[in-house]
């Protein structure tokens, strides 16, 4: 069993931990991400209408 | 002070008069209890076990269920603005209502308790510390759900928002209510939990109107 | 100087500025907590490798708490001092908030599992987040549920308050709920006092989490006065627009 073979078991827990931080990254880079592409199309839409008038 | 009484009377001979609303929340409230056998089982002894809990928990549902008769008539109908501007403060109005409201929802279900009680196997010596945690408890479903049907006033779906946001304020009144009878058949007796019961109402007896009032005044600016 | 940020153009200038330091911040602060979570810290005498659930879970549940916090005191302001970006904030905030509290909820049953066998354990803190979770989704669908985004954002400021006065009286009934039934046994993280092998990644995360929730904040802070400017730029150039609705050309 390689160092990074064992580390990535976590004792046995690898099933808990793994997904413990996978929804932590998940839940939290995903509302990053939607705050992120949400606040660019509000950015272009006002470019948009600011150009328009 | 007569202005209150008056307003009561009124409340409650609507109530009377559109009698099936009032019937309908019991209905739900009775039918509710019934399914909790017909889904887990009808042991006894596993009955008797969380026949405490349905009951609370069946009569914080009709208790929510019924909250849209608070505010949600007269708002449509003008009359809110009529109370709003009338002498009567407004904390007044919403206090009468409430009264109105638990006369009609919260004591039926202290009344009707007993015989729930016996449908769940439950015993004869929990009967009256359920009875009278409900009478303790019931008052603050009424003011505390006042305030949720105050916020959601010409909301969409006023109905199902107002038991998302009202049901979590419900929780210590369902703890303290269900744990009275679970403690009063126990060693250390229910008079904590009733105590407390009876102590949340009465601080929500104050506070809940006026915060009600608060959100009636922006609904209706 | 909250007052002088209540321009929302000087807001705009300001947080554009600090944007993107905060967000480097973040993200430098967040990778050096996770390296130390996952490589540095050492397994807990009693529970092992799964004690590195700790290190997104708790941090998770202090901002779940605070942003609610935070959320109450902006809705106070909004309410009682009429501060044009309180209610913003307040809005912008809740969903992070909500994100926050469901990591917790997750991790938190992950980190249970192997602990206690069950998946879900109604424990004193898990159950008052859980409660705390739909404090949050109520404030959210109230502040969407009118037409009138105004109307909206008051109510939801007003159940804000109404919850924070709340929150401590349902966590002393949750507790007191909880120790009449004494579900499993009390929780120690790694004993009674945390080593300060274990404190240090778990202080460095919370410090990620809250630079994080601090660059989303303003993030979308600035996409609803976006958002706001161009509804209002919309409403003013309608009357302009030359064509009635119905008027459409004549197909010959």
């Amino acid at each position: 069993m390689s160092a990074f073979d064992s580390w990535a078991a976590m004792g046995g827990y690898a099933a808990f931990v793994w997904p413990a931080y996978a929804v932590a990254v998940g839940v939290l880079g995903g509302i990053a991400i939607q705050s992120w592409r949400r606040y660019r199309a509000s950015v272009r839409a006002l470019d948009r209408l600011q150009r328009d008038r | 002070m007569s202005a209150h009484l008056g307003l009561l009377r009124r409340e409650l001979l609507l109530a009377w008069r559109q009698g099936g609303e009032i019937g309908l929340a019991l209905g739900f409230f009775v039918l509710a209890v019934v399914l909790f056998p017909l889904g887990v089982g009808p042991e006894a002894e596993i009955l008797r076990r969380i026949g405490a809990g349905i009951i609370w928990v069946a009569a914080l549902l009709a208790a929510v269920l019924s909250l849209d008769r608070l505010f949600a008539a007269d708002h449509g109908d003008g009359g809110l603005d009529l109370l709003a501007l009338s002498a009567m403060p407004l904390e007044g109005v919403v206090i009468v209502k409430c009264a109105a409201h638990w006369v009609t929802t919260g004591l039926p279900v202290v009344v009707l308790s007993p015989f729930l009680a016996m449908l769940l196997n439950m015993d004869t010596a929990e009967m009256p510390v359920l009875a009278l945690g409900l009478l303790l408890g019931t008052p603050a479903l009424s003011l505390l759900g006042a305030i949720a049907a105050a916020l959601t006033l010409g909301a969409r779906r006023p109905g199902v928002l107002s038991s998302l946001l009202v049901l979590p304020l419900y929780l210590p009144v369902l703890i303290f209510g269900a744990g009275a009878v679970e403690a009063g058949v126990g060693s250390t007796g229910a008079r904590a939990h009733l105590l407390l019961l009876g102590a949340l109402s009465l601080a929500a007896l104050p506070l809940a109107p006026l915060a009600t009032a608060a959100a009636l005044r922006q609904a209706l600016d | 100087m909250l007052s002088r940020l209540a321009n929302p153009a000087r807001f705009m200038r300001l947080s554009g500025a600090v944007l993107p330091l905060l967000t480097a911040a973040a993200a430098l602060v967040l990778l050096i907590g996770f390296y130390l979570a996952l490589f540095v810290a050492p397994p807990d005498y009693q529970q092992g490798e799964s004690v590195r659930i700790m290190f997104v879970h708790v941090p998770a549940a202090w901002l779940a708490l605070l942003v609610y916090l935070l959320v109450a005191v902006a809705s106070a302001v909004a309410l009682v001092w009429r501060h044009p970006l309180a209610a913003i904030a307040a809005q912008a905030a809740a969903p992070l908030g909500a994100a926050f509290t469901l990591v917790c909820l997750v991790t938190g049953s992950l980190w249970g599992r192997p602990m206690w066998g069950t998946w879900w354990v109604w424990d004193a803190r898990l159950t008052s987040v859980l409660v705390l979770f739909f404090l949050y989704l109520g404030y959210i669908a109230l502040a969407n549920a009118f037409d009138d985004p105004g109307r909206g954002g008051r109510a939801a400021s007003m159940l804000a308050l109404v919850g924070v006065v709340n929150l401590p009286i349902i966590k002393f009934s949750v507790d007191w709920w909880n120790t009449l039934h004494q579900a499993g046994s009390v929780f120690r993280i790694g004993g009674p006092t945390i080593d300060s092998s274990m404190l240090v990644p778990l202080l460095i995360m919370a410090c990620g989490y809250l630079l994080l929730f601090s660059t989303l904040l303003l993030v979308r802070m600035r996409t609803a006065l976006n958002e706001r400017k161009a509804r209002a730029l919309q409403l003013a150039t309608a009357p302009a627009a030359s064509a009635p609705p119905h008027a459409s050309p004549v197909p010959r």
